[in-house]
């Protein structure tokens, strides 16, 4: 793909993320409470000094001039400040962002690694008792609401069996020093193996509940997919080449099937930021999702704003990032 | 010249859910060191199923039910699944009617020739710099032998980067990679336009003579049959229905299928047309009764042929399958 | 595509056959039932349960369900927190996710239909401010565009159906939208433009009933999303309001007691999974039946 036709695909996305902006602008503006009224809070203050405040806000200024004022803020990340923490809304979300990113990679790992080998073992072995099995796990895996799956997980794993912790990214005990935000890596990083092995403890289950839904899908995917090659000229061609099994099923077969697979799970893992905001409040893990959920409650709005609209901006991103890796993967498809 | 390929009383029959279908009814094939066969039919006639079963790769839900397929003295229907591979590709090899689907698409070309010889050739080093330069060395010459220019470099590139000729050509050099004694063409031409068509044809024709291999050459194009084939085989809804040198076949065609085949083409320059069809389909192979399956399309047809009908001689070398031959000798 | 499965005269007997092959697919069929018999509950709620849902009762805090040493048959699955009985409150709730789920999918389709309609029929710039928006707010994830709205307008029935109707209307206008285009072309939607047909016309009367099969196929699949969504948005205290019995915020009340009362978090989520799996399962048996290009 040529330089051109990226910069060509990048500009595409301007109007979208325009519009998603002024949707998350309009959201905020239409919602009922005074901000003022809630910083405010239970202080008594002159009118004079609530008047200074609402000009200190910008909230005198007509709406239209209002939008452009939050569009150049938030270019520049100045998203105002998070009325209950009193600091800086990107502050705050960019401490709690690395618990969420590690928990969805983890969980997008997770997913991959089981969906793509029981999905070509499905399609290989088509109409066997395995692949019935795997079609009724994969329809079982997109019917489960994923707050119950995560609070049937803790009763038994911690509840029951007393395997695995019930909350929290890690113990007390093993807490260390901040370093990177990711608790996997600065376990390590400290040499602190017992840590390390905590904080991996905390995260299988929110990870296996976050994950499931998408390895029902992939596996889905990669079956579809892997049938669909199966069935090419070249699959045959490269069977009268003579070619072993195993060259023939995972070189020319499965580099094709895997095409789809990688965009859908690009694709998937945008809703995996929604289903953060479930597990994240099931497990009581401390990231972005539970830190919009409960600011909704405090009424928290400018972080609410652009939680939503930092959600949206990594979508349309992990969109067009699917778009890409669908065309370097497929050399047949110029852009 | 003694028989390479020997195939006797082939059935392969595919479960469907409308019913068992046969699409290869009992046919036999003979394949002479070094010469050309040609296999003629309209689509559906099982002419291409016959070589899949030939090659071991029958797919589900088709199965091979039946039959001898007999090559150099081995019996290939009793070889394992690890012992039939060592058949593919490296004594028989096929090549298959579009190149653009038949190549991988996301493989470049160098690595699609390197692992055919990867499979086969013993007489690479065993590993190494040396065994990387020998492949190396041996795809640029193969890429030669079927006519592609500037091989080196464009070992590198992937299938979508050629125009429909020289895929095809690739196509080639892949399947002859390993040296087979057997090179079943599957429909080589279809896909490719008139002039390349020629092209291609005289490169295998070419490459056979050089390499001394015996070629199957499967088409619909009685013309291509004319101008590269020593001998024909017309196949008809899953049989033979005739079989013989080809200048014997064309001068005086003994099944009346043959006749139509011939007449539905322009006498001078017999190629590049495909055939028009005798009027009527090709029969339902479903529930097919017992009798001569070309008996409702026969312009000839009379009570005989209701009967099963069994091929005949019909004169030095040849054979056909029809009741006629009992009435009015050969 | 042969013309003859294309003509409207043609698509009753398609009808016939399609439906003939979704009756022949007994895991589908049985699935069908067991919506319906999930819609039957909520519609005679208030007949079939055993005891007023929003009775509390604390002698009954907790109790567990009929068949642990403790229950009583009355109480089938137990009580929650308040002494409420949950077999009864799980009926109720039904109410609720049938209802949410019915309702953003008609309201959907139909905005999608419309808007689908139009963009692919007419096109021009019509085609371009629908396709626009479609794409803008296909940029939001779902549940956080819902969490997003529902923050704005506050809980309660009516706003969580609006949150949801707000993006689930984009899903079916792109399959109009597509459908569309295919169609538009044919002959005989070409024979009524001939005619002098408005385009009012041949976009309800011509074209609509032949795309109506993949839309009601989509349409179901969605709803199973739907559900779950919505008890999501109950699940964290977004949805409807206590005390209403809503199966999302049961799951959320049992939280609390995960380490003395399985039941009242367990029962409501198998509910939500049984409902779930059921339409999925169902829907996919439609769109095997109804959809050619799903054939295999």
């Amino acid at each position: 793909m040529s330089l051109g036709k990226l910069i060509e695909r990048l500009l595409q996305l301007v109007p979208v993320l325009l519009g998603v902006t002024l949707i998350v602008f309009v959201m905020m503006a239409l919602t009922p409470g005074d901000p003022v009224q809630i910083m405010i809070g239970d202080q008594t203050i002159t009118p004079e000094q609530e008047e200074a405040l609402r000009r200190g806000l910008g909230l005198d200024r007509p709406i239209v001039e209002r939008f452009f004022v939050f569009l150049g803020n938030a270019a520049q990340g100045d998203f105002g400040q998070s009325f209950y923490h009193r600091r800086p809304v990107a502050d705050v979300i960019s401490e709690r962002l690395p618990a969420t990113i590690e928990l969805s990679l983890v969980a997008l790992i997770v997913a991959l690694v089981t969906a793509i080998p029981l999905g070509v073992l499905a399609a290989i072995r088509k109409n066997s008792i395995f692949d019935k099995l795997a079609t009724v796990g994969s329809l079982l895996g997109v019917s489960l609401p994923g707050f119950w799956f995560g609070i049937l997980l803790i009763m038994l794993f911690a509840v029951q069996w007393h395997i695995l912790p019930v909350s929290g990214r890690i113990g007390y005990a093993s807490e260390v020093p901040t370093i990177t935000g990711f608790l996997l890596i600065d376990t390590l990083l400290h040499g602190n193996l017992p840590a390390f092995w905590d904080a991996v403890k905390h995260l299988i289950l929110p990870a296996v509940t976050l994950g499931l839904p998408m390895t029902a899908i992939l596996m889905r995917v990669t079956r579809t997919s892997m049938l669909e090659v199966l069935r090419q000229d070249y699959v045959t061609f490269a069977d009268a080449k003579g070619l072993s099994r195993r060259r023939v099923l995972f070189r020319h077969a499965l580099k094709n099937a895997l095409i789809p697979t990688v965009s859908v799970a690009a694709i998937e893992t945008g809703s995996l930021l929604g289903g953060n905001m479930i597990v994240e409040t099931v497990f009581g893990w401390p990231g972005l999702g539970r830190l919009v959920v409960e600011s909704i409650f405090l009424r928290n709005y400018p972080l609410v704003q652009a939680a939503v609209l930092l959600y949206a901006v990594i979508y349309v991103g992990l969109n067009f990032f699917a778009d890409i890796l669908y065309t370097i993967l497929n050399p047949r498809v110029k852009l | 010249m003694s028989a390479l390929l020997e195939v006797r009383g082939l059935r392969t029959v595919f479960h469907t859910r409308a019913g068992e279908v046969w699409a290869v009814d009992g046919v036999d094939v003979e394949v002479r060191r070094g010469e050309c066969l040609g296999i003629v039919g309209e689509s559906g006639s099982g002419k291409s199923v016959t070589f899949a079963s030939v090659m071991g790769l029958v797919r589900s839900p088709g199965r091979v039910a039946e039959g001898q397929i007999v090559f150099e003295g081995r019996d290939l229907r009793a070889l394992s699944a690890r012992e039939m591979r060592a058949v593919r590709g490296k004594e028989i090899a096929m090549t298959m009617q579009d190149a653009l689907t038949a190549l991988n698409p996301a493989l470049t070309v160098g690595e699609q020739i390197r692992e055919a010889l990867e499979a086969h050739d013993e007489t690479l080093p065993a590993r190494g710099q040396a065994r990387r330069a020998a492949i190396r060395a041996k795809s640029v010459e193969m890429l030669g032998l079927v006519g592609i220019p500037s091989a080196e470099s464009r070992l590198r590139q992937y299938p979508h980067e050629f125009s429909g000729g020289m895929r095809q050509r690739i196509m080639i050099a892949i399947a002859l990679a390993c040296r087979p004694k057997l090179l079943i063409a599957d429909e080589p031409t279809t896909a490719l336009d008139v002039t390349i068509q020629a092209q291609v044809l005289e490169l295998i024709t070419d490459i056979r003579a050089r390499l001394g291999m015996s070629v199957v050459l499967i088409t619909h194009d009685l013309g291509v049959v004319a101008e590269h084939c020593d001998r024909v085989m017309v196949m008809y809804a899953g049989q033979v229905v005739e079989s013989g040198p080809t200048e014997d076949v064309i001068a005086s065609p003994r099944h009346p299928y043959t006749r139509g085949l011939l007449a539905s083409i322009p006498r001078p320059g017999l190629r590049g047309q495909p055939i028009k069809p005798i009027e009527g389909q090709v029969p339902d192979l479903i529930g097919m009764p017992p009798q001569c399956r070309f008996y409702s399309r026969c312009p000839l047809r009379r009570d005989a042929c209701l009967a099963p009908v069994a091929m005949r001689p019909a004169g030095e070398g040849r054979s056909a399958r029809c009741v006629l031959l009992d009435e009015v000798p050969a | 595509m042969s013309m003859a499965a294309a003509t409207p005269a043609a698509a009753d007997s398609i009808f016939r056959r399609n439906l003939a092959s979704f009756m022949g697919n007994r895991l589908a069929l049985a699935s069908a039932v067991v919506v319906l018999l999930f819609v039957l509950m909520a519609i005679f709620a208030p007949l079939i349960a055993p005891q007023d849902p929003y009775e509390t009762d604390l002698f009954r805090r907790l109790q567990p369900p009929a068949w642990v040493e403790g229950g009583e048959w009355g109480y089938l699955l137990g009580c929650d927190a308040l002494g409420r009985d949950i077999f009864s409150r799980i009926i109720y709730g039904a109410r609720i996710s049938i209802f949410v789920g019915l309702t953003v999918i008609v309201l959907a389709t139909g905005i999608g239909i419309v808007a689908g309609l139009a963009a692919g029929y007419l096109r021009g710039w019509v085609d371009v401010v629908i396709s626009r928006v479609v794409d803008i707010l296909l940029g939001f994830p779902y549940l956080i565009f819902a969490i997003g709205l529902m923050a704005m307008m506050g809980p309660g029935l009516g706003n969580i159906i609006l949150a949801l109707a707000y993006k689930e209307w984009v899903i079916p206008a792109r399959v109009v939208r597509g459908e569309t285009l295919a169609v538009r072309e044919l002959e005989y939607v070409e024979a009524a433009r001939a005619l002098g047909a408005s385009p009012r016309h041949i976009m309800l009367r011509e074209i609509l009933p032949n795309i109506l099969s993949p839309v009601v196929v989509v349409s179901t699949i969605r709803m199973a999303n739907v559900i779950i969504l919505e008890a999501s948005l109950s699940f964290l205290g977004l949805g409807v309001q206590p005390p209403t019995a809503s199966w999302g915020s049961m799951v959320s009340d049992g939280r609390a007691f995960i380490l003395e009362a399985w039941w009242v978090s367990t029962f409501p989520g198998l509910a939500i999974l049984l409902l779930v799996l059921a339409i999925n399962v169902a829907s996919q048996g439609l769109r095997d039946a109804f959809d050619p290009r799903f054939h295999e």
